[in-house]
This record gives C-alpha cells, structure tokens and sequence, in this order.
C-alpha cells in the first residue's frame, strides 16, 4: 500500500520532462552548497561571529539615518552577540550531568540547523500539541535516511514548533560517542547514550526524551524497504517510560527515507571501517563529497496521540507480554501514520 | 584512630583537623618516610604499611578506627609507579589483614577514587554507586583502586562487624591538591584530544577533609556512613571551560598522537601520565551524588565549578587569561556601542 504511493527514485530523477523540476533541483542544490560551508565550520563558529563584528564600524558611518531603527536592532543584536562571545571565551557557561550546552545549542547548532529544516527539507509539523507542555515524555519515531538527520531535525522541530520552545534529549547509538567531534557535538546539544540508565535520569528530571528503537536497522535500511518499520528492538523505551510514568509519543517522518537512497551496502569496507554499514547511493560515493548532499525532500513531521503509562502499576515494568503488546501498539501507531502521511502526501520533492 | 599516609598534605591536613574532634582521644598517624609538614598532637609512628609490622603498631595502639587514605596516584617526591602500586596493594593488603587480626577495630574508612569506574564511550552518562564499568581500568592507579575495593570488600565480609565506608572521590583539586590531573593543570599548554570534550568533576580539598571527618565518626542521626558513597562537587565542567576559566590555552592532539606521547613520556619516566589519565581526558566521567547527600548526609560546601575557580585563583594567570580577553571583548563592543547611544536619540527625533 505504502509503495504504490511512493514516487519511484529514478523516474523522478533520470526524467527531465517536467520543465521546472530541474531548476527547482538545481536552486536547491545551491542553496544547500551554501549552507555545506556553514556546516564544515560549525566547531567554530565564533571567530566568525567576530570578524563579522569588527567591520560593523566602518560601514555604521555611512549607513542612511532611516536606517537607524534596523541599525538599533543590529546593534543589539551585535551586542548580544559580544556577550555571547565574551561568556565563550571566558568559559562562562553551564553544562548539565550529561553536557549539554544549552546556550550553545539555541545560539549556535540550532541557528546552523534552521536553514536546512526551513528551506532545504521545509518540514511540516502536525500534532505538536500532543507533546506536553511541561514534565517528562518520551518520544517515539522511525529512523531513516542512512544519516541520522531525521533525529536533528525532530529536534528543530520540538524547539521551533513547540508553545513552549521544549528541548529533546535524544537517546543516540553508541557509535556517536566513539567518534571524535561527532560525540563533542552530540553531548552539547544534549544527545546521550541510548541506554536504560540515561533514558531514565532524563525523564526524571522531566525531560522530553526522544528516541528510535529501529537503531541501525531502521536507518541503514536498503531504499526498497523505504516506510517498512524494522524490530523496535526488545521495547526496552516501552519498560523505561512506565517506570518512570511518563507518556509515550508516537512520532511518524516522511521524507527522511529518501535522502540518501542506499541501494547498496559495501559489507567488507563498513566492516573495516568499524561502522554498522556503509551506504551506496546512485551518488554516493561515485561523487564524492558532492554525492553526500542529500536529495531536497519535502518532509512531514506527525507527533501521534500520547500513549499514557501512569495506569500500569510500577511492577508492570517487568511484565514481557505488556512489554510486547505495547511496543506493537508503539509501532503500529506510527506505522499507520506513515501509511497515511504517504497517501497524502503529492511527490516526493514538494 | 590510626591514620595511614599522613606524609601527603591530604593526611597531614586531617590529621590536623580530626584531633581538634572531641570523640578522637589519640591519633596515631603512619608513613613510611617522615611527614615535612607538622601533625599537630599526633602521634607519629614511622611504619611502612607494605611490612607486617603494621599489626604490631595496630595491636599496640589498640585503635578503633582505622582511615586509610594511603591509596594514591603519585608518588611522594621521586618515588617510582611500582612503589605506588606496592603501597596501594600490598599497603592495603597487610593494613586488612592487620585489621582482621585487631578485635579493637571498629570502623574502617578508605580513600578511593571514581576511577573504578573507568571511562568509555559506551557508559552511561552518569555512573552510581552500583553501575558496573563496562570497560574494566586495565592499568595504572586506576586498577589499583579496583584491587584495592576488592580487598576491602573480602575484609568486609569477614569481618560483618566492622563499618566500612569506601568513598570514591572525583578528581581532589586544591591548594595542596597532588593529584596527576591537579599536575596537568598546571601544564603552561594543555593537550588535549582532537574531537572531545571530556565531562569532569572536581571535589575542594576541604570537602575531602570534612566527608573524612563524618565517615570516621559514629553516623549522625538519619544517615548510615557505611557503604561505598561517590565524593563529588555539584554541577559539571568541560575542559574546553577549565582551560578556558584557567586562561590556559589548549593544542588539540589526534588520539593516537595522544597515546603514543604519553607512551614517551611515561618511558622517559617524567610523569606518570597513564593511559587511564588519558581516557578520563577523553571521554570524561561524571558520578552521582545523591547517596552522599541523601545516606551519608554531607553536603559539599565547594561545587565542581567553586572549586575550580578556587585552583585557578592558586595558579596564577595563565597565556591566555580569561580577564584579558573578555576585556578585549569588551573593547571591541565598547567601539559600536559608543556610538550606540546615537541611534536612539535619532529616532526618537
């Protein structure tokens, strides 16, 4: 049912025959080979926040008096930003437990995030009224896309979309904290280690805690089995969020699936290179670095009817068959979902 | 009370401080070299911990409370790494058994570190008292810690009437603090690894002195002072902010440059920078604290970040200091905001 609806790859992409699709291809590419510089700089990001400030002066003088309400705005902004960089480079600044960096992240990572979430995959966001405005939740979705950037942008998504501007923690593999700058960036903008432990000390502190049980197997699917959910794991998310009474939130992405379509997957050099697989994509890695951008999809971000978990009483936890029965109900509430966000959803690209 | 390592200015300091306790009657303090600093009214007694003749001087004192706080990363002056390990296990070794013999003892308490817990990236982010490590500390003093928890733990089932207090103590940062990373610290340059960020928590000197104080004491009201309890001040820092806070600046170095250099370095026998220091570096650890507050009952007057502050104050400034460059910050907004108060004056025309 999902595939019927699903723009086959390479009709959308060998067909010229549409005579703005290319262009429209073409201006969004561009648009994103912007936005690759911003995003290769982002460990550091101040120096040129700073530079860009120093020639604020100059160009000040000439500027038109009308200007002045703008300029006011820009000064403060400047200003704004000089305190932002002073506190940086002074060191002052809080982490939490798990080191995430919240001035960093709504500063910086979510700024270098935005653009790509607004423009690139302009994401629309359904049902964010189902996440709480306040207290522990836990976030369930699907995971795709070879490169985990449906949990980045699930993330712009609660901060930007959300009345409450909530942050997500998400719960991230353990790959993520092997690689160097890779863990630095995860750990500030409050990723931590998919694990019972720091899922439970998140909802705790009444976090919202966002999560994908498919793991490696959702996102490092083949392109075929685009919008097919994989195992959730043994439901371990299902047995944390009743003991820490929180509901649970089913979260369905469409869009994310196309991005990188793996139609291989070279066994013997993931293997050598210690990664759980290593994607083959009609430009990846034939182009290389040019065929890492991903394709501009059009992506809708459902957040599902909370699934509430305060009724069970505390020993439920260690029931298996509870367990079972409500990760099925977990999964075949997103898996419904999806099938749905497909049959509305016109093509791929917009 | 019989204090063993007195000779370290962390021993000589609670020596100094537990005497002025109206439930001590007699210290007796034990080293195996002779202590620089002055001990107060203690009684010194030269012994080495490693010799058996540390019965004979428990057996003699009759001392009820026995603090074992000679469990160290650094030698004292030019003392080599075997030594270290010698003093931390075998020391440890003969001061149980020495225990075990002696019906006098009533309570024991031992300095260990939240090295046991070892570093990797596939811990969780905050370890408690009972998470198991997942990847075992495979040398250096951090094993040490390891055996030495063993030990005691074997001795605590042995002897079920003896109260133990094992406190795993976070990075001790102070004044007097000797303590590999108080040492790297102090490094004009800091190297650092190349793509992380390690998570760290440092514990004020005077905290140490005073959780000591409540470990070796009867418990207060409402709280239990045996079992093992994690030492640490509130709130985290990275150490991109310490060397920040510090004004030192850092050289990031790839991981294995990292390895190898502390490979060398350890060779030619100038520091002990062991691998497990370098982990820390890496990947970070921080402990949790709610069974020291919470069964324990003490509450660290220092945070994590206090603390710091307070060893950055004892070193001096650094290359980089942080007044210097947030004052050239300041300068540079001084230049647009000084004209800044043009702007409104405009509009409002």
């Amino acid at each position: 049912m999902a595939d019927a609806k699903v723009i086959p790859f390479d009709d959308d992409r060998s067909r010229a025959g549409a005579v703005q699709r290319p262009a429209r291809r073409r201006s969004a590419g561009s648009r994103r080979k912007g936005s690759e510089p911003a995003l290769v700089r982002e460990v550091q990001p101040l120096p040129s926040r700073a530079s860009a400030q120093d020639d604020v002066p100059v160009t000040r003088e000439e500027e038109p008096p009308q200007q002045a309400n703008d300029e006011g705005g820009l000064e403060r902004r400047i200003a704004g930003g000089l305190s932002f960089l002073r506190r940086r480079l002074t060191g002052d600044y809080e982490v939490d437990d798990f080191g995430y960096d919240e001035e960093l992240t709504d500063q910086v990572l979510m700024s270098l995030l935005r653009p790509v979430y607004e423009k690139y995959f302009r994401v629309e966001v359904k049902g964010v009224e189902n996440i709480p405005a306040e207290g522990g939740a836990l976030i369930v979705a699907n995971h795709s896309g070879t490169l985990p950037l449906d949990g980045l942008m699930m993330q712009v998504a609660v901060h930007d979309q959300h009345p409450a501007n909530r942050h997500l923690r998400l719960l991230a593999a353990d790959l993520v904290f092997m690689l160097p700058v890779v863990n630095e960036l995860a750990r500030k903008a409050g990723h931590t280690l998919a694990c019972a432990e720091d899922a439970e000390r998140l909802l705790g502190r009444g976090e919202l805690v966002g999560v994908m049980p498919e793991g490696f197997k959702g996102i490092g699917k083949p392109f075929s089995e685009r919008y097919k959910l994989q195992r959730f794991g043994r439901g371990g998310f299902v047995s944390t969020a009743l003991r820490q009474r929180t509901p649970i939130i089913p979260c369905s992405i469409v869009g994310a699936e196309e991005i990188y379509p793996m139609i291989g997957n070279a066994k013997t050099l993931a293997r050598l290179l210690g990664f759980p697989y290593f994607p083959l994509t009609p430009t990846f890695p034939w182009l290389g670095p040019l065929g890492a951008v991903p394709l501009p999809t059009k992506w809708t971000i459902q957040f599902g009817e909370p699934i509430l978990t305060d009724g069970y009483p505390p020993e439920a936890a260690e029931d298996p068959m509870l367990m079972f029965n409500l990760t099925d109900q977990v999964r075949e509430q997103i898996q419904h979902t999806l099938y749905k966000l497909l049959v509305q959803r016109r093509s791929v690209f917009f | 009370m019989l204090v063993t390592g007195v000779a370290r200015q962390l021993g000589g300091r609670f020596v100094r401080r537990i005497q002025r306790d109206p439930q001590v009657d007699r210290v007796i303090a034990v080293d195996a070299v002779a202590p620089e600093h002055h001990l107060g009214g203690a009684d010194f007694v030269q012994a080495d911990i490693r010799q058996p003749g540390i019965a004979r001087v428990l057996a003699e004192t009759a001392a009820d409370t026995v603090v074992h706080l000679d469990v160290t990363a650094m030698a004292l002056g030019s003392g080599s790494r075997t030594t270290v390990k010698e003093t931390n296990v075998i020391g440890t070794m003969q001061l149980l058994g020495a225990c075990q013999k002696s019906p006098n003892v009533k309570r024991l308490v031992v300095k260990s570190s939240t090295n046991v817990y070892g570093s990797a990236p596939r811990d969780p982010a905050v370890f408690t008292e009972t998470t198991p490590p997942k990847s075992l500390p495979s040398g250096g003093f951090a094993k040490d810690t390891v055996e030495v928890e063993g030990y005691v733990r074997g001795f605590a089932r042995r002897r079920p009437d003896v109260a133990v207090c094992v406190l795993r103590f976070a990075n001790i940062l102070g004044p007097t603090a000797d303590t590999p990373l108080a040492s790297y610290f102090t490094l004009p340059v800091l190297p650092t690894v190349f793509g992380y960020d390690p998570r760290l928590q440092f514990v004020h000197e005077d905290d140490v002195i005073e959780v000591l104080r409540i470990a070796s004491h009867e418990p207060e009201r409402g709280t239990l002072n045996s079992g093992t309890f994690n030492i640490a001040g509130d709130g985290v820092l990275l150490l991109s902010q310490c060397s920040r806070r510090l004004g030192r600046p850092t050289v990031p170095l790839l991981l294995p440059a990292v390895t190898w250099a502390g490979s060398l370095v350890r060779t030619l026998g100038m520091t002990d920078f062991s691998p497990e220091q370098i982990r820390l570096l890496t990947h970070g650890r921080v402990v949790s604290t709610v069974q020291m507050r919470e069964t324990l009952g003490f509450r660290p007057k220092y945070t994590t970040a206090e603390t710091f502050a307070e060893f950055a104050r004892s070193q001096g400034p650094g290359l980089l200091p942080p007044e210097a460059l947030a004052g050239a910050v300041d300068r540079i907004a001084a230049l647009p905001l000084a004209g800044g108060g043009h702007p409104p004056t405009q509009s409002a025309n």
